[in-house]
């Protein structure tokens, strides 16, 4: 009796709000779909962005080195050899049709940016200024092209702004600080989306928002990592609710590890630093990559610089035979470290407290970004399956998505490309859904899930903490799922995973209250942590072949023949094995060739 | 070398206490770690009710701005090192306190928003494509476009503590960024909302801000550079 009257008083104290469109998530992919949806729709649309975070503290804020676009404006340069450095760069897994979407819509993209207000660096004639960046070549491979249009280091900065800023302009309804925790699914996963319920931080009540349409665009997850770029609120939130819901994910095997990231810290230095020069260098002071690539050098793409770094400490050549190399960039001089790289030369001082002209920079590969993700079609819209079948009213961009058009491993500066481009077809398509779709229905049902869930991690009164927990899993995942794998590492990782979701079923919190209860949160992304670990390893485990990101000893090859082609990776609903599925890749133009730099 | 490092924290939850209080926590630091690093030393192995804000932890996403040994500062900048072995932290001054060390930003947000903080242009060049703009004219607004929205310098600036009505460094950080692009627009409008009795004139120079800006934007400058151009545009 007393759980009917609890349910009752549950359902009673749950916000209503009722919205066009649901955009979860003020990164660049969110506030971009948003942006593009007022447009379309006009002012009177009811556009909501929900984000746990300030939108300005999203993630793409960090991001430093550039976005690229074949402009041309410094040096000849097609969009049709970008397109083909991304195919290549991804290790052939990348959907080729898609890719060709970006690369050509990246020159209209940008160009549009500026014109909302983006501070980019120019050039003397007064255009935006553009720089060398891995991976990125002239004329299908010749050597190194200038396609990165950037500000200074702080081009995600800058994007981050501009559209938060036009945000403002255009009246869009903000919800800071709300943690959206499930999706509406009235139907289950065969029926539509039609809201998401989520937590106010404020206040700690559940908000359910309903719309006809619904984006996740909630970033990546590289907290699973122990080493890692990413912000400690990289919790693959949005991806964790999908796999939950049963949805499939898409290559969630592929993570991409950045060759510089700051001994120990994690911090990324940006790859424009060997784009302006900067040299990597062993313990006997080689610089190891020009063995490793002879053409590309340090600026081959990022698996295959981390596999080399890598590599190098396994045969006792990392500094003083220790787990990390350096990084040069003495020879850029003062104007190019201050005024190019202001920012990096900062994080340098800061955290080392020594000086990028005059001292050698520690790195290891760092925990970067998640290839795989929600798959969705070039508009945005989620798969429910590896046959192409759309979930209605239901769409994923950015970080969180898998188009794909990272493959099996991600080049530098198609990240902001992607979360632009494929934010804003989002956005498009949402507001041409919306024109004809139905009313949304509630689910009352998920409301009132996600209450006692949350009551119930309230009320327990011991048991191990998350932060405990969690730290194993990053530990695990690193040791066992990072740059280097081999069968027996992931088997065990597998298993391993699984004793902590075990463990995770009995967290306590100490914090009971309901206001700005981050106890509760971190409690909560530990959950989320876990299922982007599982569905990474299940997908790892499975994978035999090296591709990419992809690396196993015991299958050192890539295998066109049995492994050209996308996992579909779904949750087992009874906590068992994943269901594994796989998809054709699509391959328009560029056969799949051996990768050399 | 790790060392012992006595960390004394202004606590304060309205669900529970009915004031602000001191609470002391010791924890074992290595001397490059960070603020940030103690503070979750003691969330997430000692106390879990401490409350904070925080995401990047390395300087760029402005959210973990608070009073450490008396100075506005970002936690995730600060290493242990500089900070020493016994260490105070509060919330930033002159914002209602939520909980612990975070503070109601609401205020501040609204600040912000209220100089038109985005680039009004609508024009779009007739070749369809960027609009050009030199170095030079860019160089103008280059470092006030690095705010990363802390505010560090709003919480620091006497003016603002004693009356909350005055828009703050912040805002005209923000303000002047667009206020220096040669593409906009707004020139005018923005300049007088500048003008407006709460605006600029109310800065003392006292340079607190520039003094707690993780930046180092040279903020008194741009609040200068700003008052000139409204003096200019009013022909004084
Ligand atoms: C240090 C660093 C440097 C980088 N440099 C580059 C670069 O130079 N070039 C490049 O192309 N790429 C770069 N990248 C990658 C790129 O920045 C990211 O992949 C991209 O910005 C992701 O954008 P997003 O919009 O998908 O997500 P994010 O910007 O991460 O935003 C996620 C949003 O989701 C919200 N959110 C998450 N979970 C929830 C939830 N449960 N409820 C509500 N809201 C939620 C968050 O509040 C946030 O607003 C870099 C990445 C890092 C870490
Ligand atoms: S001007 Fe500096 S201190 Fe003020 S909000 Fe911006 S970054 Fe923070
Ligand atoms: S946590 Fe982002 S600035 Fe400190």
């Amino acid at each position: 009796m007393t759980l009917v009257r609890t349910d009752a008083a549950a359902r009673a104290a749950v916000r209503t709000h009722d919205l066009d469109a649901v955009v979860v998530g003020a990164g660049g992919a969110g506030l971009y779909a948003a942006l593009e949806l007022k447009q379309d729709l006009g002012p009177q649309a009811r556009i909501g962005v929900i984000s746990k975070l300030y939108p300005t503290r999203s993630h793409t804020g960090a991001a430093q080195g550039g976005v690229c676009a074949a402009l041309a404006n410094t040096e000849e340069d097609h969009w049709e050899w970008h397109w083909f450095d991304t195919v290549k760069g991804g290790d052939y897994l990348v959907d080729q049709d898609a890719a060709e979407v970006m690369c050509r819509d990246a020159i209209e993209t940008i160009i549009k940016l500026e014109h909302l207000g983006l501070p980019f660096d120019r050039t003397p004639e007064g255009l935006i200024n553009q720089r060398r960046f891995g991976g990125h070549t002239r004329n299908y491979g010749e050597g190194p092209v200038r396609r990165s249009c950037y500000a200074a280091d702080r081009t995600g900065h800058a994007i981050l702004q501009t559209l938060y800023q036009q945000c403002i302009r255009a009246e869009i309804l903000f919800y800071d600080e709300y943690q959206v925790v499930d999706l509406a699914m009235p139907g289950g996963p065969d029926g539509g989306v039609s809201g998401v319920v989520a937590l106010q931080l404020a206040t700690g009540e559940v908000h359910s928002f309903r719309a006809r349409a619904v984006l996740f665009a909630t970033g990546g997850f590289g907290k699973i990592y122990k080493v890692t770029s990413n912000a400690h609120t990289l919790t693959g939130d949005g991806v964790a609710v999908a796999w939950r819901r049963g949805l499939p994910l898409e290559d969630m095997e592929f993570f991409q590890f950045h060759p510089t990231g700051m001994y120990k810290l994690g911090f990324l230095l940006s790859e424009a630093m060997r784009g302006e020069g900067g040299i990597l260098l062993n313990g006997e002071g080689e610089r190891f990559m020009e063995r490793y690539a002879p053409t590309m050098k340090d600026l081959a793409s990022r698996d295959v610089v981390s596999r080399s770094i890598y590599q190098e400490i396994a045969e006792g050549r990392g500094i003083d035979g220790k787990d990390y190399v350096h990084l040069d960039v003495r020879h850029l001089g003062a104007q190019v470290l201050n005024e190019k790289l202001p920012d990096m030369s900062g994080f340098i001082r800061t955290y080392f407290g020594i000086e990028p002209l005059t001292d050698l920079v520690p790195i290891q590969p760092t925990a970067h970004y998640a290839m795989g993700g929600i798959p969705t079609d070039i508009d945005g819209r989620v798969l429910a399956d590896e046959l192409g079948q759309t979930v209605p009213g239901f769409y994923a961009a950015g970080e969180c998505a898998c188009v794909s058009v990272h493959g099996a491993n991600r080049l530098g500066t198609n990240s902001l490309l992607d979360i632009l481009v494929f934010g804003r077809r989002a956005g498009i398509a949402m507001a041409q859904e919306l024109r004809s779709a139905a009313d949304p229905e509630p689910d009352l049902e998920a409301e009132l899930a996600v209450s006692r869930a949350v009551s119930e991690l309230r009320g327990r009164q011991d048991g191990e903490r998350a932060a405990t927990i969690r730290a194993e899993l990053q530990e695990l995942m690193f040791t066992k799922c990072g740059v280097h794998r081999s069968g027996r590492l992931l088997e065990e990782c597998r298993s391993e995973v699984r004793a902590l979701r075990e463990r995770a079923r009995h967290l306590v919190i100490d914090d009971k209250g309901c206001r700005y209860n981050t106890d509760l949160v971190e409690a909560l992304e530990l959950g989320f942590l876990l299922d982007c670990a599982e569905a990474t390893v299940e997908s790892a485990v499975a994978r035999m072949e090296s591709r990419g990101a992809h690396a196993r000893e015991d299958c050192p090859e890539r295998d066109d023949a049995a492994w050209l082609k996308h996992t579909f990776a779904f949750r087992d609903p009874d906590g068992g094995d994943a269901r594994l599925a796989y998809k054709p890749v699509t391959v328009t133009k560029f056969e799949p060739k051996p990768r050399v730099y | 070398m790790t060392m012992d490092v006595e960390l004394r924290i202004r606590r304060f939850n309205p669900e529970a206490d009915t004031e602000a209080h001191w609470e002391a926590y010791r924890v074992e630091a290595e001397p490059t770690d960070r603020v940030l690093d103690l503070l979750h030393q003691v969330k997430w192995y000692q106390d879990g009710t401490l409350t904070f804000r925080r995401s990047c932890a390395h300087g760029v996403c402005g959210s973990d701005a608070m009073l450490i040994n008396g100075r506005n500062l970002l936690a995730c900048e600060y290493l242990v090192k500089d900070a020493g072995t016994r260490i105070t932290v509060e919330p930033m001054k002159g914002l209602p306190v939520i909980k612990d060390l975070l503070v109601d930003m609401e205020p501040f947000w609204e600040q912000y928003r209220s100089v038109m903080p985005y680039l009004v242009n609508d024009e779009v060049p007739e070749d369809g494509r960027e609009r050009r703009q030199s170095p030079e004219e860019r160089a103008r607004y280059e470092d006030t476009s690095r705010c990363i929205l802390c505010a560090a310098c709003t919480t620091a600036c006497p003016v603002f503590w004693t009356d909350g009505a005055y828009v703050g460094p912040a805002a005209i950080v923000n303000a002047h960024r667009f206020i220096m692009d040669t593409r906009d627009h707004a020139h005018e409008e923005r300049l007088q909302i500048m003008a407006d009795p709460d605006g600029v004139w109310r800065c003392r120079t006292v340079f607190n801000c520039v003094e707690a800006c993780p930046r180092d934007i040279r903020i008194t400058r741009a609040i200068m550079e700003v008052t000139n151009e409204i003096s200019t545009v009013s022909g004084e």
